[in-house]
Protein backbone atom coordinates (compact mmCIF):
# COMPACT_ATOMS: atom_id res chain seq x y z
CA UNK A 1 0.00 0.00 0.00
CA UNK A 2 1.29 3.63 -0.79
CA UNK A 3 1.02 6.08 1.54
CA UNK A 4 -1.74 7.84 -0.13
CA UNK A 5 -2.34 12.07 0.67
CA UNK A 6 -5.21 12.66 2.67
CA UNK A 7 -6.41 15.39 0.38
CA UNK A 8 -7.63 12.56 -2.27
CA UNK A 9 -9.35 10.35 -0.05
CA UNK A 10 -11.04 14.06 0.81
CA UNK A 11 -11.37 14.43 -2.93
CA UNK A 12 -13.05 10.69 -3.73
CA UNK A 13 -15.44 11.78 -0.45
CA UNK A 14 -16.42 15.49 -2.04
CA UNK A 15 -17.01 13.89 -5.25
CA UNK A 16 -18.82 11.13 -3.82
CA UNK A 17 -21.02 13.87 -1.88
CA UNK A 18 -21.87 15.78 -4.87
CA UNK A 19 -22.73 13.02 -6.92
CA UNK A 20 -24.91 11.70 -4.97
CA UNK A 21 -26.75 14.53 -4.13
CA UNK A 22 -27.38 15.77 -7.16
CA UNK A 23 -29.15 12.46 -8.62
CA UNK A 24 -32.30 13.85 -7.01
CA UNK A 25 -31.92 17.36 -9.19
CA UNK A 26 -31.96 15.09 -12.35
CA UNK A 27 -35.08 11.82 -11.19
CA UNK A 28 -37.00 11.65 -8.28
CA UNK A 29 -37.18 8.14 -7.00
CA UNK A 30 -38.27 7.60 -3.72
CA UNK A 31 -37.00 3.91 -3.69
CA UNK A 32 -33.74 4.97 -4.63
CA UNK A 33 -33.92 7.65 -2.30
CA UNK A 34 -34.94 5.14 0.35
CA UNK A 35 -32.29 2.63 -0.80
CA UNK A 36 -29.45 5.35 -0.38
CA UNK A 37 -30.99 6.30 3.47
CA UNK A 38 -30.42 2.62 4.77
CA UNK A 39 -27.29 2.02 2.72
CA UNK A 40 -25.75 5.16 4.57
CA UNK A 41 -26.54 3.37 8.15
CA UNK A 42 -25.90 0.08 6.84
CA UNK A 43 -22.15 1.41 5.30
CA UNK A 44 -21.40 3.16 8.64
CA UNK A 45 -22.35 -0.46 10.77
CA UNK A 46 -20.71 -2.72 8.29
CA UNK A 47 -17.45 -0.34 8.03
CA UNK A 48 -16.78 -0.09 11.70
CA UNK A 49 -17.15 -4.12 12.08
CA UNK A 50 -14.72 -4.13 9.62
CA UNK A 51 -12.04 -2.37 11.66
CA UNK A 52 -11.99 -5.04 13.88
CA UNK A 53 -12.61 -7.95 11.73
CA UNK A 54 -10.21 -6.82 8.49
CA UNK A 55 -7.81 -4.44 10.02
CA UNK A 56 -7.50 -5.80 13.85
CA UNK A 57 -8.35 -9.43 13.31
CA UNK A 58 -11.04 -9.17 16.09
CA UNK A 59 -14.14 -11.13 14.50
CA UNK A 60 -16.73 -9.68 16.58
CA UNK A 61 -20.34 -11.27 16.73
CA UNK A 62 -22.46 -8.55 19.09
CA UNK A 63 -21.58 -5.56 17.11
CA UNK A 64 -25.32 -5.15 16.34
CA UNK A 65 -25.60 -3.91 20.02
CA UNK A 66 -23.98 -0.91 19.44
CA UNK A 67 -26.03 -0.15 15.95
CA UNK A 68 -29.10 -0.77 18.15
CA UNK A 69 -27.80 0.90 20.95
CA UNK A 70 -27.09 4.10 18.54
CA UNK A 71 -30.73 4.09 17.63
CA UNK A 72 -32.36 3.70 20.61
CA UNK A 73 -30.56 6.17 22.48
CA UNK A 74 -31.05 8.79 19.64
CA UNK A 75 -34.48 8.03 19.67
CA UNK A 76 -35.18 8.10 23.44
CA UNK A 77 -33.61 11.32 23.71
CA UNK A 78 -35.28 13.03 20.85
CA UNK A 79 -38.55 11.84 22.09
CA UNK A 80 -37.85 12.54 26.01
CA UNK A 81 -36.09 15.83 25.82
CA UNK A 82 -36.55 19.17 23.28
CA UNK A 83 -32.75 19.02 22.42
CA UNK A 84 -31.89 19.86 19.04
CA UNK A 85 -31.59 16.82 16.47
CA UNK A 86 -27.45 17.21 16.26
CA UNK A 87 -27.11 17.91 19.64
CA UNK A 88 -29.17 14.46 20.63
CA UNK A 89 -27.44 13.03 17.61
CA UNK A 90 -23.94 13.23 19.35
CA UNK A 91 -24.80 12.15 22.62
CA UNK A 92 -26.29 9.15 21.56
CA UNK A 93 -23.34 8.72 20.16
CA UNK A 94 -21.33 9.49 22.91
CA UNK A 95 -23.28 7.04 24.67
CA UNK A 96 -22.51 4.53 22.82
CA UNK A 97 -18.99 5.32 22.59
CA UNK A 98 -18.96 4.99 26.56
CA UNK A 99 -21.32 1.33 26.50
CA UNK A 100 -18.49 0.24 23.86
CA UNK A 101 -15.53 1.27 26.08
CA UNK A 102 -17.14 -1.06 29.12
CA UNK A 103 -17.86 -3.72 27.12
CA UNK A 104 -14.75 -3.58 25.25
CA UNK A 105 -12.83 -3.49 28.55
CA UNK A 106 -14.39 -6.87 29.43
CA UNK A 107 -13.86 -8.74 26.17
CA UNK A 108 -10.39 -7.39 24.38
CA UNK A 109 -8.68 -9.53 26.73
CA UNK A 110 -10.36 -12.72 25.39
CA UNK A 111 -8.50 -14.95 23.11
CA UNK A 112 -9.83 -14.82 19.70
CA UNK A 113 -12.98 -17.54 19.77
CA UNK A 114 -13.96 -16.58 23.27
CA UNK A 115 -13.95 -13.10 21.69
CA UNK A 116 -16.45 -13.71 19.15
CA UNK A 117 -18.37 -15.82 21.52
CA UNK A 118 -18.63 -13.27 24.56
CA UNK A 119 -19.54 -10.29 22.01
CA UNK A 120 -22.09 -12.54 20.88
CA UNK A 121 -23.56 -13.01 24.64
CA UNK A 122 -23.22 -9.59 25.57
CA UNK A 123 -25.45 -8.61 22.47
CA UNK A 124 -28.06 -10.99 23.93
CA UNK A 125 -28.32 -9.20 27.62
CA UNK A 126 -28.60 -6.26 25.55
CA UNK A 127 -31.24 -7.34 23.53
CA UNK A 128 -33.32 -9.04 25.91
CA UNK A 129 -33.32 -6.02 28.38
CA UNK A 130 -34.76 -4.16 25.27
CA UNK A 131 -37.26 -6.66 25.44
CA UNK A 132 -38.03 -6.39 28.86
CA UNK A 133 -37.47 -2.89 30.17
CA UNK A 134 -41.47 -2.38 28.63
CA UNK A 135 -41.86 1.49 29.68
CA UNK A 136 -38.41 2.59 28.20
CA UNK A 137 -37.95 0.97 25.23
CA UNK A 138 -41.53 -0.43 23.83
CA UNK A 139 -40.27 -3.77 24.62
CA UNK A 140 -41.07 -6.05 21.02
CA UNK A 141 -42.62 -4.01 19.78
CA UNK A 142 -39.83 -1.44 19.68
CA UNK A 143 -40.32 2.36 20.44
CA UNK A 144 -43.21 3.69 18.75
CA UNK A 145 -44.88 7.49 18.30
CA UNK A 146 -42.07 8.34 16.19
CA UNK A 147 -39.02 10.90 16.08
CA UNK A 148 -39.53 14.37 16.63
CA UNK A 149 -38.60 15.87 13.29
CA UNK A 150 -37.45 19.54 14.52
CA UNK A 151 -35.98 21.59 11.90
CA UNK A 152 -32.03 22.16 12.11
CA UNK A 153 -30.68 24.97 9.80
CA UNK A 154 -33.68 24.85 7.84
CA UNK A 155 -33.46 21.35 7.01
CA UNK A 156 -36.93 19.25 7.72
CA UNK A 157 -35.91 15.89 7.79
CA UNK A 158 -39.32 14.59 7.58
CA UNK A 159 -38.95 15.50 3.75
CA UNK A 160 -37.43 12.54 2.03
CA UNK A 161 -35.15 14.35 0.23
CA UNK A 162 -33.63 16.40 3.42
CA UNK A 163 -33.32 13.01 5.12
CA UNK A 164 -31.26 11.66 1.74
CA UNK A 165 -28.92 14.85 1.84
CA UNK A 166 -28.39 14.50 5.65
CA UNK A 167 -27.72 10.98 5.59
CA UNK A 168 -25.59 10.86 2.83
CA UNK A 169 -23.52 13.54 4.35
CA UNK A 170 -23.24 12.36 7.52
CA UNK A 171 -22.42 8.66 5.91
CA UNK A 172 -19.25 10.17 4.02
CA UNK A 173 -18.12 12.36 6.65
CA UNK A 174 -18.28 8.78 9.22
CA UNK A 175 -16.54 7.04 6.69
CA UNK A 176 -14.29 9.75 5.90
CA UNK A 177 -12.89 9.91 9.66
CA UNK A 178 -12.84 6.11 9.55
CA UNK A 179 -10.62 6.03 6.88
CA UNK A 180 -8.41 8.42 8.64
CA UNK A 181 -7.96 6.18 11.69
CA UNK A 182 -7.07 3.39 9.11
CA UNK A 183 -4.75 5.36 7.47
CA UNK A 184 -3.20 6.40 10.48
CA UNK A 185 -0.27 5.13 12.56
CA UNK A 186 -2.71 4.00 14.97
CA UNK A 187 -4.61 1.91 11.87
CA UNK A 188 -1.05 0.53 10.97
CA UNK A 189 -0.54 -0.54 14.55
CA UNK A 190 -3.63 -2.78 14.16
CA UNK A 191 -2.49 -4.06 11.14
CA UNK A 192 0.49 -4.98 13.06
CA UNK A 193 -1.24 -6.90 15.35
CA UNK A 194 -3.39 -9.06 13.28
CA UNK A 195 -0.33 -9.79 11.42
CA UNK A 196 1.75 -10.57 14.44
CA UNK A 197 0.35 -10.33 17.80
CA UNK A 198 3.31 -12.16 19.44
CA UNK A 199 5.76 -9.58 17.68
CA UNK A 200 4.02 -6.66 18.28
CA UNK A 201 3.90 -7.46 21.98
CA UNK A 202 7.79 -6.95 21.96
CA UNK A 203 7.59 -3.71 20.34
CA UNK A 204 6.06 -1.32 22.98
CA UNK A 205 2.43 -1.78 22.36
CA UNK A 206 -0.04 -2.28 24.73
CA UNK A 207 -2.03 -4.77 23.07
CA UNK A 208 -4.88 -4.56 25.42
CA UNK A 209 -5.10 -0.51 25.21
CA UNK A 210 -4.77 -0.79 21.07
CA UNK A 211 -7.51 -3.66 20.93
CA UNK A 212 -9.74 -1.37 23.32
CA UNK A 213 -9.39 1.62 21.72
CA UNK A 214 -10.50 -0.52 18.29
CA UNK A 215 -13.73 -1.62 19.74
CA UNK A 216 -14.63 2.03 21.09
CA UNK A 217 -14.15 3.43 17.90
CA UNK A 218 -16.01 0.85 16.27
CA UNK A 219 -18.90 0.99 18.27
CA UNK A 220 -19.02 5.07 18.44
CA UNK A 221 -19.07 4.51 14.31
CA UNK A 222 -21.86 1.40 14.65
CA UNK A 223 -23.87 4.22 17.34
CA UNK A 224 -23.78 6.76 14.76
CA UNK A 225 -24.98 4.14 11.85
CA UNK A 226 -27.57 3.34 14.32
CA UNK A 227 -28.47 7.14 14.59
CA UNK A 228 -29.36 7.26 10.85
CA UNK A 229 -31.25 3.76 11.07
CA UNK A 230 -33.68 5.57 13.86
CA UNK A 231 -34.21 8.35 11.55
CA UNK A 232 -35.20 5.90 8.62
CA UNK A 233 -37.50 4.11 10.44
CA UNK A 234 -38.66 6.84 12.66
CA UNK A 235 -38.26 5.06 16.05
CA UNK A 236 -35.91 2.08 17.18
CA UNK A 237 -36.92 -1.85 16.80
CA UNK A 238 -35.10 -4.67 18.52
CA UNK A 239 -34.09 -6.26 15.71
CA UNK A 240 -31.68 -3.65 15.12
CA UNK A 241 -30.03 -4.71 18.62
CA UNK A 242 -30.55 -8.68 17.83
CA UNK A 243 -27.50 -10.75 16.75
CA UNK A 244 -28.80 -11.24 12.66
CA UNK A 245 -28.29 -8.03 12.43
CA UNK A 246 -25.06 -8.37 13.34
CA UNK A 247 -24.69 -11.46 10.98
CA UNK A 248 -26.26 -9.19 8.31
CA UNK A 249 -22.69 -6.69 8.99
CA UNK A 250 -20.35 -9.73 8.56
CA UNK A 251 -22.12 -11.06 5.36
CA UNK A 252 -21.61 -6.99 4.16
CA UNK A 253 -18.20 -7.34 5.54
CA UNK A 254 -17.45 -10.76 3.78
CA UNK A 255 -19.29 -10.08 0.61
CA UNK A 256 -17.34 -6.68 0.02
CA UNK A 257 -13.81 -7.69 1.12
CA UNK A 258 -12.37 -7.14 4.53
CA UNK A 259 -8.85 -6.02 3.14
CA UNK A 260 -10.63 -3.29 1.17
CA UNK A 261 -11.97 0.11 3.16
CA UNK A 262 -14.67 0.27 0.85
CA UNK A 263 -15.19 -3.57 0.71
CA UNK A 264 -18.07 -3.30 3.59
CA UNK A 265 -19.69 -0.30 1.80
CA UNK A 266 -19.93 -1.95 -1.62
CA UNK A 267 -20.95 -5.35 0.38
CA UNK A 268 -24.10 -3.53 2.52
CA UNK A 269 -25.02 -2.55 -1.38
CA UNK A 270 -25.21 -5.79 -2.54
CA UNK A 271 -26.91 -7.17 0.83
CA UNK A 272 -29.83 -4.03 0.39
CA UNK A 273 -30.11 -4.39 -2.89
CA UNK A 274 -30.48 -8.18 -2.88
CA UNK A 275 -32.97 -7.71 -0.08
CA UNK A 276 -35.51 -5.52 -2.19
CA UNK A 277 -34.97 -7.38 -5.21
CA UNK A 278 -35.23 -11.10 -3.92
CA UNK A 279 -38.40 -10.33 -1.35
CA UNK A 280 -40.25 -8.55 -4.25
CA UNK A 281 -40.18 -12.71 -5.88
CA UNK A 282 -40.22 -15.05 -2.66
CA UNK A 283 -40.92 -15.13 0.68
CA UNK A 284 -37.64 -17.09 1.14
CA UNK A 285 -35.21 -14.24 1.29
CA UNK A 286 -32.70 -16.53 3.32
CA UNK A 287 -32.50 -19.05 1.04
CA UNK A 288 -31.39 -17.01 -1.78
CA UNK A 289 -28.98 -14.93 0.48
CA UNK A 290 -27.60 -18.61 1.99
CA UNK A 291 -26.88 -19.44 -1.89
CA UNK A 292 -25.24 -15.78 -2.82
CA UNK A 293 -22.60 -15.99 0.18
CA UNK A 294 -21.88 -19.85 -0.53
CA UNK A 295 -21.28 -18.62 -4.48
CA UNK A 296 -19.49 -16.26 -3.17
CA UNK A 297 -17.26 -18.34 -0.36
CA UNK A 298 -16.94 -20.70 -2.66
CA UNK A 299 -16.40 -19.23 -6.09
CA UNK A 300 -14.57 -15.93 -5.21
CA UNK A 301 -13.01 -17.04 -2.29
CA UNK A 302 -12.62 -13.45 -0.77
CA UNK A 303 -14.87 -10.14 -1.00
CA UNK A 304 -15.70 -8.51 -4.51
CA UNK A 305 -13.39 -5.71 -3.97
CA UNK A 306 -10.11 -8.28 -2.88
CA UNK A 307 -10.92 -10.08 -5.53
CA UNK A 308 -10.87 -7.35 -8.05
CA UNK A 309 -7.71 -5.51 -6.35
CA UNK A 310 -6.28 -9.26 -6.56
CA UNK A 311 -7.10 -9.87 -10.26
CA UNK A 312 -5.98 -6.14 -11.48
CA UNK A 313 -3.23 -5.66 -8.75
CA UNK A 314 -1.27 -2.06 -8.38
CA UNK A 315 -4.49 -0.52 -7.74
CA UNK A 316 -5.14 1.24 -4.36
CA UNK A 317 -7.35 0.00 -1.72
CA UNK B 1 25.99 -3.17 26.99
CA UNK B 2 27.19 -6.32 29.70
CA UNK B 3 24.27 -8.80 30.27
CA UNK B 4 24.45 -11.07 33.77
CA UNK B 5 22.15 -13.89 33.89
CA UNK B 6 22.44 -15.07 37.74
CA UNK B 7 20.36 -18.62 38.68
CA UNK B 8 17.95 -18.50 36.17
CA UNK B 9 15.94 -20.92 37.05
CA UNK B 10 12.28 -22.07 35.08
CA UNK B 11 10.06 -25.09 35.45
CA UNK B 12 7.85 -26.24 33.00
CA UNK B 13 5.60 -28.66 35.48
CA UNK B 14 7.85 -31.06 36.89
CA UNK B 15 10.41 -30.38 33.95
CA UNK B 16 13.59 -28.30 34.52
CA UNK B 17 13.88 -26.34 31.35
CA UNK B 18 16.12 -23.60 32.91
CA UNK B 19 18.03 -24.54 36.28
CA UNK B 20 19.93 -22.58 37.78
CA UNK B 21 22.05 -21.10 34.85
CA UNK B 22 24.76 -18.36 35.57
CA UNK B 23 26.40 -16.99 32.96
CA UNK B 24 27.91 -13.38 32.07
CA UNK B 25 28.27 -11.81 28.20
CA UNK B 26 30.56 -8.91 28.57
CA UNK B 27 29.98 -6.05 27.03
CA UNK B 28 30.27 -5.97 22.85
CA UNK B 29 30.97 -9.56 22.97
CA UNK B 30 30.27 -12.01 20.31
CA UNK B 31 29.02 -14.98 21.99
CA UNK B 32 27.63 -18.72 20.56
CA UNK B 33 25.23 -20.45 22.73
CA UNK B 34 25.13 -23.94 21.54
CA UNK B 35 23.76 -27.64 23.06
CA UNK B 36 21.93 -30.44 21.95
CA UNK B 37 17.74 -29.97 20.81
CA UNK B 38 15.98 -29.33 24.22
CA UNK B 39 18.81 -28.27 25.97
CA UNK B 40 16.70 -25.10 26.62
CA UNK B 41 18.89 -22.68 24.66
CA UNK B 42 15.31 -21.07 23.33
CA UNK B 43 13.70 -20.63 26.65
CA UNK B 44 17.16 -19.05 28.01
CA UNK B 45 16.18 -16.53 25.54
CA UNK B 46 12.63 -16.75 26.35
CA UNK B 47 13.38 -15.88 29.45
CA UNK B 48 15.76 -12.87 29.04
CA UNK B 49 13.19 -10.73 26.33
CA UNK B 50 10.66 -11.71 28.92
CA UNK B 51 8.37 -13.37 26.69
CA UNK B 52 7.84 -15.39 29.47
CA UNK B 53 8.45 -15.50 33.38
CA UNK B 54 11.21 -17.26 35.19
CA UNK B 55 10.82 -18.65 38.63
CA UNK B 56 14.01 -17.25 39.71
CA UNK B 57 17.48 -15.29 38.90
CA UNK B 58 18.35 -12.26 38.05
CA UNK B 59 19.19 -10.92 34.46
CA UNK B 60 21.53 -7.90 34.78
CA UNK B 61 21.65 -5.21 31.99
CA UNK B 62 24.81 -3.23 33.02
CA UNK B 63 24.16 -4.32 36.83
CA UNK B 64 20.06 -3.85 36.67
CA UNK B 65 17.90 -6.51 37.33
CA UNK B 66 15.41 -6.39 33.93
CA UNK B 67 13.63 -9.92 34.81
CA UNK B 68 10.68 -8.56 36.54
CA UNK B 69 10.19 -6.23 33.92
CA UNK B 70 7.33 -6.45 31.04
CA UNK B 71 8.86 -7.70 27.71
CA UNK B 72 8.37 -4.13 25.89
CA UNK B 73 10.03 -2.35 28.62
CA UNK B 74 12.94 -5.08 28.59
CA UNK B 75 13.09 -3.70 24.73
CA UNK B 76 13.47 -0.49 25.58
CA UNK B 77 16.17 -1.02 28.06
CA UNK B 78 18.35 -2.56 24.86
CA UNK B 79 17.24 -6.27 25.10
CA UNK B 80 16.28 -6.99 21.35
CA UNK B 81 16.13 -10.87 19.90
CA UNK B 82 15.18 -12.26 16.60
CA UNK B 83 13.37 -15.59 16.33
CA UNK B 84 14.13 -19.27 15.18
CA UNK B 85 11.15 -19.11 13.10
CA UNK B 86 11.02 -15.38 11.19
CA UNK B 87 8.58 -13.15 12.72
CA UNK B 88 7.58 -10.28 11.16
CA UNK B 89 4.30 -8.82 9.32
CA UNK B 90 3.03 -10.86 6.24
CA UNK B 91 1.16 -8.30 4.97
CA UNK B 92 3.26 -5.36 4.82
CA UNK B 93 5.73 -4.15 2.78
CA UNK B 94 9.71 -4.94 4.25
CA UNK B 95 9.15 -1.00 4.41
CA UNK B 96 5.92 -0.59 5.74
CA UNK B 97 7.22 -3.45 8.65
CA UNK B 98 10.05 -1.44 9.72
CA UNK B 99 8.13 1.96 9.45
CA UNK B 100 5.64 0.64 11.73
CA UNK B 101 8.51 -0.81 14.16
CA UNK B 102 10.09 2.69 14.04
CA UNK B 103 6.17 3.85 14.74
CA UNK B 104 6.23 1.86 17.76
CA UNK B 105 9.40 2.39 19.38
CA UNK B 106 9.14 6.36 19.09
CA UNK B 107 6.02 5.79 21.34
CA UNK B 108 3.58 6.92 18.20
CA UNK B 109 2.10 3.47 17.65
CA UNK B 110 -1.73 5.11 19.45
CA UNK B 111 -1.56 8.26 16.81
CA UNK B 112 -4.70 8.61 14.73
CA UNK B 113 -4.52 12.67 14.17
CA UNK B 114 -2.00 12.13 11.01
CA UNK B 115 -1.22 9.73 8.64
CA UNK B 116 1.05 6.97 8.61
CA UNK B 117 4.05 7.14 8.81
CA UNK B 118 5.24 9.76 11.26
CA UNK B 119 7.74 11.75 10.18
CA UNK B 120 11.65 11.02 10.43
CA UNK B 121 10.18 7.33 10.64
CA UNK B 122 10.62 6.23 6.56
CA UNK B 123 14.10 7.64 7.05
CA UNK B 124 14.96 5.38 10.32
CA UNK B 125 13.83 2.48 8.13
CA UNK B 126 15.91 3.02 5.08
CA UNK B 127 18.44 3.13 7.32
CA UNK B 128 18.21 0.07 9.07
CA UNK B 129 17.30 -1.37 5.37
CA UNK B 130 20.58 -0.49 4.30
CA UNK B 131 22.52 -1.91 7.37
CA UNK B 132 20.73 -5.49 6.39
CA UNK B 133 20.73 -4.96 2.90
CA UNK B 134 17.49 -5.62 2.43
CA UNK B 135 16.61 -2.16 0.53
CA UNK B 136 16.16 -4.02 -2.89
CA UNK B 137 13.31 -5.75 -1.30
CA UNK B 138 11.36 -2.63 0.14
CA UNK B 139 8.21 -3.05 -1.57
CA UNK B 140 8.21 -6.43 -1.33
CA UNK B 141 5.35 -7.73 0.57
CA UNK B 142 7.33 -9.96 3.89
CA UNK B 143 4.80 -12.78 3.08
CA UNK B 144 6.46 -13.18 -0.54
CA UNK B 145 10.56 -12.27 0.39
CA UNK B 146 12.77 -15.55 0.34
CA UNK B 147 13.30 -17.33 3.73
CA UNK B 148 16.36 -15.73 4.56
CA UNK B 149 15.34 -12.44 3.35
CA UNK B 150 12.44 -13.31 5.68
CA UNK B 151 15.34 -13.91 8.45
CA UNK B 152 17.13 -10.54 8.07
CA UNK B 153 13.91 -8.75 7.61
CA UNK B 154 13.30 -10.28 11.84
CA UNK B 155 17.03 -8.76 12.68
CA UNK B 156 15.96 -5.64 11.07
CA UNK B 157 12.50 -5.01 13.07
CA UNK B 158 15.11 -5.72 16.10
CA UNK B 159 17.55 -3.37 15.05
CA UNK B 160 15.31 -0.55 14.60
CA UNK B 161 14.58 -0.57 18.03
CA UNK B 162 18.03 0.08 18.66
CA UNK B 163 18.97 -2.92 20.92
CA UNK B 164 22.16 -2.83 23.06
CA UNK B 165 22.21 -6.79 23.28
CA UNK B 166 20.88 -8.75 20.64
CA UNK B 167 20.13 -12.37 21.10
CA UNK B 168 19.70 -14.30 17.75
CA UNK B 169 17.48 -17.62 17.61
CA UNK B 170 19.37 -19.69 14.96
CA UNK B 171 19.46 -16.92 12.25
CA UNK B 172 21.07 -19.63 9.91
CA UNK B 173 17.86 -22.44 10.62
CA UNK B 174 16.66 -23.77 7.67
CA UNK B 175 19.51 -22.46 5.30
CA UNK B 176 21.68 -24.23 2.48
CA UNK B 177 25.70 -24.09 3.40
CA UNK B 178 26.38 -20.83 1.49
CA UNK B 179 23.31 -18.65 1.96
CA UNK B 180 24.26 -19.75 6.03
CA UNK B 181 28.04 -18.35 5.62
CA UNK B 182 26.61 -15.20 3.98
CA UNK B 183 24.14 -14.41 6.55
CA UNK B 184 26.62 -15.22 9.21
CA UNK B 185 29.43 -12.62 7.81
CA UNK B 186 26.52 -10.10 7.75
CA UNK B 187 25.62 -10.68 11.14
CA UNK B 188 29.50 -10.35 12.09
CA UNK B 189 29.22 -6.93 10.19
CA UNK B 190 26.03 -5.45 12.18
CA UNK B 191 27.91 -6.70 15.71
CA UNK B 192 31.46 -4.82 14.38
CA UNK B 193 29.49 -1.39 13.21
CA UNK B 194 26.84 -1.42 15.68
CA UNK B 195 29.02 -2.26 18.77
CA UNK B 196 26.32 -4.80 19.97
CA UNK B 197 26.54 -7.37 22.66
CA UNK B 198 25.39 -10.04 20.36
CA UNK B 199 24.66 -14.08 21.37
CA UNK B 200 23.59 -16.06 18.72
CA UNK B 201 22.28 -20.04 18.87
CA UNK B 202 23.50 -21.68 16.10
CA UNK B 203 23.75 -25.65 15.27
CA UNK B 204 26.53 -25.28 12.26
CA UNK B 205 29.88 -26.51 14.29
CA UNK B 206 31.84 -24.48 11.29
CA UNK B 207 30.29 -21.63 11.93
CA UNK B 208 30.21 -21.34 15.79
CA UNK B 209 34.22 -22.26 16.08
CA UNK B 210 34.99 -19.72 13.29
CA UNK B 211 32.70 -16.41 14.32
CA UNK B 212 32.47 -16.78 18.53
CA UNK B 213 34.77 -15.33 20.43
CA UNK B 214 33.25 -17.27 23.33
CA UNK B 215 30.68 -20.21 23.56
CA UNK B 216 28.38 -21.46 25.92
CA UNK B 217 26.99 -25.09 25.97
CA UNK B 218 23.68 -25.64 27.62
CA UNK B 219 22.17 -29.37 28.31
CA UNK B 220 19.36 -30.18 30.08
CA UNK B 221 18.69 -26.94 30.91
CA UNK B 222 22.58 -26.46 32.62
CA UNK B 223 25.94 -24.58 32.07
CA UNK B 224 27.84 -27.66 30.66
CA UNK B 225 30.72 -25.66 29.84
CA UNK B 226 32.14 -22.30 28.84
CA UNK B 227 35.53 -20.64 26.99
CA UNK B 228 37.14 -20.11 23.91
CA UNK B 229 36.33 -22.40 20.78
CA UNK B 230 39.29 -24.06 21.77
CA UNK B 231 38.80 -24.74 25.02
CA UNK B 232 35.01 -26.14 23.95
CA UNK B 233 36.69 -28.16 20.72
CA UNK B 234 38.35 -29.82 24.00
CA UNK B 235 36.34 -30.37 26.63
CA UNK B 236 35.28 -33.91 27.05
CA UNK B 237 31.93 -33.59 28.56
CA UNK B 238 31.09 -31.40 25.48
CA UNK B 239 32.23 -33.66 23.40
CA UNK B 240 30.47 -36.56 24.86
CA UNK B 241 27.11 -34.62 25.12
CA UNK B 242 26.95 -33.17 21.94
CA UNK B 243 29.93 -32.78 19.11
CA UNK B 244 31.24 -36.58 18.78
CA UNK B 245 34.64 -36.85 17.49
CA UNK B 246 33.96 -35.00 14.10
CA UNK B 247 34.36 -31.91 15.90
CA UNK B 248 36.70 -32.07 18.56
CA UNK B 249 39.99 -31.02 19.19
CA UNK B 250 41.54 -34.88 18.18
CA UNK B 251 39.61 -34.64 14.88
CA UNK B 252 41.06 -31.35 14.16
Amino acid sequence: MKAHPAWRDAVIAAIAVIVVLAIPLFHRSPAFEDFVIRLSAMALFATSLNLLVGNTGMVSFGHGMFYGLGAYAFALTMQMTDLSLPVAAVLAVLFTTFAALCVGAICVRLSTDYFAFITLAVQMLFFSIIISWQSLTGGDQGLRGGIPRREIFGFELASQLHLYQFCTVVAVLGLLALRHITTSPFGQTLRMIRDNENRVSFLGVVLWQARLRAFTIAGAFAGLGGVLAALFVSGAYPELADWPNSGQAIFAVMLGGINSFLGPVLGAMILLALNDVVTRFTEYYGLVLGIVILAFAVGLRRGVLDFLRLAWPGRAR
Amino acid sequence: MKLEIKNLTKAFGGIKAMDDVSLTFPSGSLSAVIGPNGAGKSTFFNLISGAFPADSGEVLLEGQDVLRLSKAERMRRGIGRAFQVASCFPTMTVAENLMATVTAHVGQWGNISRRFPPPGVRERAEEVMELVGLNKVSNVEAAILSHGDQKLLDIAIALALEPKVLLLDEPTAGMGPDERWRMIERVRGLWERGKLTLVFIEHDMDIVFQIASTIRVLCYGRVLAEGTPAEIRNNPAVIEAYLGAEHSGEAA
